[in-house]
């Protein structure tokens, strides 16, 4: 790959790489001022947003493509000062943890406008506009490297969101974004006050800089507990993680598609990583036992609580409490194999969510109805819709060589061997679960003889731009259950025990090149 | 171990070609031509199976005289690398994926050329045959994978593959549920595997078969403990795939599918891998005594059991799934007393005759208009020959009758049984039963179906056209001969992989004493069913009136399909329902959020100007939040500015 661009400069290239994370959050937010501006007219908005999010998404494949796998640390960082004092630094970089978050929100982002497509005829401009202007935060979370910065995308995010489900909800979308606002506003209040106090204590919002003098220098034990606390509470709403799921029954049943695909989940997982388990590595210790608890209940009980569930809206968000939650027991496991496969469960997740998200739109957008019981017999009318429905079905359940299977194996066998077997079989239990309640669904939808209701309107199967969103998801989910290693390779790179001891590269120029290789797994 | 490692077989062709089939008749097999769909469909696996076919030669050509070579080709990059857990794409070629992969591709191949006949008339044609090869690429990859999961990923893939062809027809609920019924049932047993999997994760370190043996060989007194958890995980995953006790309860309502399913997964192959699984990892089952006696009974208990069941089936399909039931049992058995070429043994004549019997029910069901149910049948031995004489070759071929195939498989596992000790003894006993009811049961059908006037006069029975009945002749020629080989050749074939047992016999005779036991109890088996079944056809009846409450039990497969819908199925859905559902989720949290919510709507009455629904409202509301969203952006800035510093802890 190098030589193809050496002989036009490597400057060129350095030049983009440097300047490349910006273009990601500007590209975005630039596309929302043009929908503003320009009059909504003949599809308008929906053809800046698509276009301009399918530009970012080419941006963002620039970063796995120029990613040096065998070099730890951030990549393609900048880091320029801001606000001189209090010391806020414009200051972004991706690693192999947040990389491929990147690039499935870039792709995330072109799918969740096609599926707003025909869903979105009102107010387009508002609906795009802030759509963008939530991929620019999203984009925001994932890159940020500075508390202050981080804190911003973060709470930034939001409010688009809780527009949005105000705005597009599907019977009472006011009072479900109120209740998702509350459940995910209240905790980032602590969250500020935590970030601002270790501000104080250390003088920095630097990410790498901070997790080098948390873990050199020692602070009050009990404030440095409540301050992860407060870091974890904030995250663990946004997952949910069990008991704390109360909105996102709500939201995933009001939120326009394209807003429910990345509602819940990564955002919330990967800040656990990055900020939990990487600021406070003795906090997260004392705290895993807990955790590891809730993620266990929190897979069963999603699992549970799908099956019953007469909204398939519903459902998906139970479904999703229950991935969720395996991910957060690989998170708290403690383990770098389970790390990896947290990430790439992360990945897997959003986009089977993605695509489920897609295809039960498309039923609501042609039945106009979400409740499983009027549907039936679908298959024979909508095959295509059929197909792909139970691929991703399928991924959602972990049948091997999809890409659901390669996370949830390498979770629970990593928490089998290196953290408790018990815990690990109440979760594999959940691989019963899931079967039982995809399975049951495809058949409430697509089979059996035909429903009133879909003998009530005209078969009209997955249109082009729909079966263009679905198809990469679909294809993505194949290839990533059969070659995940394209991505472990980098994953890899990103995922570190966290530094434990003093000696631990004090030397070290670059904070963030520390080699942290003190923990070793299976040392329970 | 290794062959010569510069010789290619070309291994992973043997289930990429199955697959490539599946993606084009899946992809495209609507718009195709039918005869390309066919063509596509029939020569996949007809590939297959010629490579099998010369890599065996090849195999066994290269150093005859090492019998304890295997050959293993890894495919590709490592499919799963991370830390200590590295999985390959290796398949592995011994003897013992050799026998597999002849019934399999063999097998399977003639039963695609019966569904070209059984099938023409469905709409679904293309798709058929797509989920057919994506069976077989699924199936193959289970028996050649070097390593546990790869197994695994056959495993659960074939489970996916019966799902889709037993819901083939998936506007019938009855199909859909039964679908649904057998992938969930599967799953459970899944479940154990997976533990299983885990478990020799954790004491091996690692999943391919050949370390796992070396592992095991370099610790020679290694035994019971936590190898026995790991068998017991490993026969729980067995019990679901070959749908033994207590998970059996799919493959009856498994018949949903189109019949050459129900011969090809549900007969042939699929069902086998259980056995297969066992034989496959023997070697961790050798260092479990109490193991291998849990498989033994699990296997005896079961051919019993559903050999009870059998006799009082209707439907034609559902009799031929007890018997398969019943016929898996026996395998386990032969698992169960360590006798592993007896099992396979068994295993790939079990796959001519089973096969057989259910390709010549889909011909009865196809000649009666799509009847099944055996007591609207009767006196079609003269409207369908060639369909009556395979089948009676079949019906004497499971009965174990001399010198038809079923009787030198069968027979060896008994004699195996019968060798160990007095619970041995046991077991062996409740096998010779079995074989009384299995004639019993198979005579009933034939009497029934073929013999006797007919019982209904709607139907026009007429012979199925030659793309059925070929494979027919050809099933029942195996039938008849594909037991000649005899046990002792078949297992110094197999030995180098399942290694040998011992088949001397303390006294003299004994085997042949037991062999002519087994027959004569076939043959009264026979008699009963020629008693009551043609020369007094109001005797059953009379029976069944007689012994009322046994019957009944019998007729509803004892109430364990009603036991486990009660207990699991509507247990766990009250639960999620009532007590997470209502009392958790909407009671106790439910309620916390409502207060919350109370709380903050109460303090910010203001909020409910979200509800009035217009544009200016929203977008006053942007404006706040965003105005929010600037205020904690610049909020340090401007305190830092006018001089607060944030330095609150005085540090």
């Amino acid at each position: 790959m190098e030589s193809i661009f050496v002989g036009r400069g490597i400057e060129t290239m350095t030049a983009i790489d440097q300047s490349i994370l910006t273009l990601i959050l500007l590209v975005p937010l630039a596309g929302a001022i043009l929908v503003a501006l320009l009059p909504d007219r003949a599809k308008m908005p929906n053809w800046i947003a698509l276009l301009t999010s399918l530009v970012t998404f080419l941006l963002t494949l620039h970063l796995p493509a120029h990613f040096i796998a065998d070099q730890p640390g951030f990549q393609f960082e900048i880091n320029r000062p801001w606000i001189p004092n209090p010391a806020i630094a414009y200051h972004v970089g991706v690693d192999g943890l947040s990389l491929w978050l990147v690039v499935l929100t870039g792709l995330l982002a072109p799918v969740g406008v096609l599926a707003s497509w025909n869903a979105i005829q009102s107010r387009r401009k508002v609906f795009y506009s802030l759509f963008l202007v939530q991929q620019t935060t999203m984009f925001g979370v994932f890159i940020a490297l500075d508390l202050m910065l981080y804190y911003g995308f973060w709470e930034l995010s939001l409010v688009p969101m809780a527009i949005l489900i105000a705005m597009y909800g599907r019977k009472d979308g006011p009072k479900a974004a109120l209740k998702f606002f509350l459940f995910t506003f209240i905790p980032s209040a602590p969250l500020l006050v935590a970030i601002l106090w270790l501000y104080a204590q250390t003088r920095t919002f630097d990410f790498a800089t901070l997790r080098f003098l948390l873990a050199h220098e020692s602070h009050p034990a009990r404030a440095m507990f409540w301050v992860a606390l407060a870091f974890l509470a904030a995250f663990a709403v946004k997952v949910p993680v069990f008991p704390l799921h109360g909105w996102i029954a709500d939201t995933f049943g009001e939120a326009p598609v394209a807003m429910g695909m990345v509602v819940a989940g990564k955002l919330g997982l990967y800040s656990m990583l990055r900020f939990h388990v990487g600021l406070f590595p003795a906090q997260t210790r004392q705290i895993a036992p807990l955790m590891i608890a809730l993620a266990v209940i929190g897979v069963l009980y999603g699992a549970c609580l799908a099956l019953v569930q007469r909204d398939f809206f519903k459902l998906l968000a139970f479904a999703a409490v229950s991935h969720f939650s395996l991910v957060t027991l690989a998170i708290y496991g403690l383990t770098l194999t389970g790390w990896n496969g947290a990430v790439y469960q992360i990945l897997s997740v959003g986009i089977v969510e993605g695509a489920m998200f897609v295809l039960l739109g498309a039923l609501d957008l042609r039945f106009g109805t979400t409740q499983i019981a009027l549907y039936g017999g679908l298959a024979a009318r909508l095959p295509r819709t059929a197909t792909y429905f139970v691929i991703a079905a399928l991924t959602m359940i972990g049948l091997p060589l999809l890409s659901g299977f390669v996370g949830e194996f390498v979770i629970l066998s990593s928490t089998f061997t290196g953290v408790s077997r018990g815990w690990a079989i109440a979760a594999a239990l959940g691989v019963i679960l899931s079967a039982a309640y995809m399975l049951w669904l495809v058949q409430r939808l697509f089979y059996g003889p035909e429903s009133t209701l879909a003998l009530s309107r005209p078969p009209v199967d997955l249109r082009f731009g729909e079966l263009v969103a679905l198809t990469p998801l679909v294809l993505l989910m194949l290839v990533m259950g059969v070659a995940p290693s394209l991505w472990f390779r980098t994953i890899q790179t990103g995922v570190h025990p966290p530094p434990r001891s003093l000696e631990g590269g004090a030397n070290q120029v670059n904070p963030s090149t520390i080699p942290n290789s003190i923990r070793v797994e299976g040392q329970r | 171990m290794n062959a010569p490692s510069n010789t290619q077989l070309g291994l992973w062709l043997i289930p990429l070609l199955p697959f490539a089939g599946f993606l084009i008749n899946g992809i495209l097999g609507s718009r195709l031509p039918r005869w390309i769909v066919t063509m596509v469909a029939l020569l996949t696996p007809l590939c297959s199976f010629a490579i099998v076919l010369s890599a065996a030669r090849t195999f066994f050509g290269i150093a005859p005289a090492l019998p304890a070579q295997s050959y293993t080709e890894t495919f590709g990059q490592p499919w799963i690398s991370i830390g200590n857990l590295h999985i390959d794409f290796s398949l592995t070629l011994d003897q013992l994926s050799l026998v597999m992969l002849l019934i399999i591709t063999g097998v399977g191949f003639l039963i695609h050329i019966y569904s070209v006949g059984y099938m023409h008339a469905d709409k679904g044609y293309a798709r058929y045959f797509s989920y057919l090869n994506l069976f077989l690429f699924f199936m193959t990859t289970l028996v050649l994978a070097g390593n546990v999961l790869l197994m695994f990923v056959g495993w659960e893939g074939v489970g996916l593959a019966s799902y889709l062809l037993i819901g083939f027809w998936f506007q019938k609920n009855s199909a859909a549920d039964a679908g649904k019924k057998a992938f969930i049932a599967n799953r459970v047993g899944d479940f154990g595997f997976l533990i299983g999997i885990f478990l020799l994760l954790a004491n091996f370190g690692t999943l391919t078969f050949s370390e796992i043996a070396a592992k095991l060989t370099q610790n020679p007194d290694w035994a019971g403990g936590v190898l026995t958890v790991i068998c017991l995980c490993l026969l729980f995953g067995a019990a679901g795939k070959s749908a033994q006790l207590p998970l059996y309860v799919w493959l009856p309502d498994a018949m949903e599918g189109p019949t050459p399913v129900s011969a090809l997964i549900h007969a042939a192959t699929m069902v086998t891998a259980g056995v297969y699984m066992i034989v496959r990892t023997h070697f961790l089952f050798d260092r479990s005594p109490f193991a291998l006696g849990v498989v033994a009974i699990v296997g005896a208990a079961t051919a019993l059991f559903a050999a009870t069941l059998g006799l009082v089936q209707n439907d034609i399909k559902r009799v031929l799934a007890y018997s398969t039931i019943s016929q898996l049992g026996y395998m386990f058995l032969g698992c169960g007393v360590a006798a592993y070429s007896a099992a396979i043994f068994h295993l790939m004549t079990h796959a001519f005759f089973k096969a057989l019997l259910f390709l010549a029910a889909g011909s009865v069901i196809h000649a009666m208009g799509d009847e099944q149910d055996m007591r609207k049948m009767g006196g079609l031995w003269n409207k369908i020959p060639v369909t009556f004489w395979t089948m009676t070759a079949a019906v004497i071929a499971i009965c174990g009758i001399w010198p038809f195939a079923g009787f030198f498989s069968k027979d060896a596992i008994l004699y195996a049984a019968f060798l160990q000790g007095t619970g041995g003894k046991v077991l062996w006993f409740v096998g010779l039963v079995t074989a009384l009811l299995t004639a019993l049961y198979m005579f009933r059908l034939w009497y029934m179906t073929f013999l006797g006037k007919p019982r209904t006069h709607d139907a026009h029975p007429h012979e199925s056209p030659w793309s059925m009945l070929g494979p027919l002749v050809i099933l029942a020629l195996l039938s008849i001969c594909g037991g000649w080989i005899g046990i002792e050749r078949f297992g110094s074939f197999l030995a180098p992989v399942v290694g040998t047992y011992s088949m001397e016999s303390p006294i003299p005779h004994l085997e042949i004493i037991l062999s002519i036991a087994a027959v004569a109890v076939a043959l009264l088996g026979w008699l009963i069913a020629d008693r009551f079944y043609r020369q007094r056809p109001e005797k059953p009846a009379q029976l069944a009136a007689a012994f009322a409450g046994p019957y009944k039990l019998l007729t509803h497969k004892y109430y364990v399909d009603e036991l486990y819908n009660a207990v699991f199925v509507k247990g766990l859905l009250s639960i999620s329902r009532y007590v997470l559902g209502w009392i958790v989720e909407g009671a106790i949290l439910g309620g916390a959020a409502w207060l919350l919510g109370g709380i903050a709507t109460f303090s910010g009455a203001i909020l409910q100007r979200w509800q009035s629904g217009n544009l200016r409202s929203y977008a006053a509301w942007l404006a706040a939040g965003a105005a929010v969203i600037l205020f904690f952006a610049v909020m340090p800035w401007l305190l830092g500015a006018h001089g607060i510093d944030l330095r609150w802890t005085g540090h």
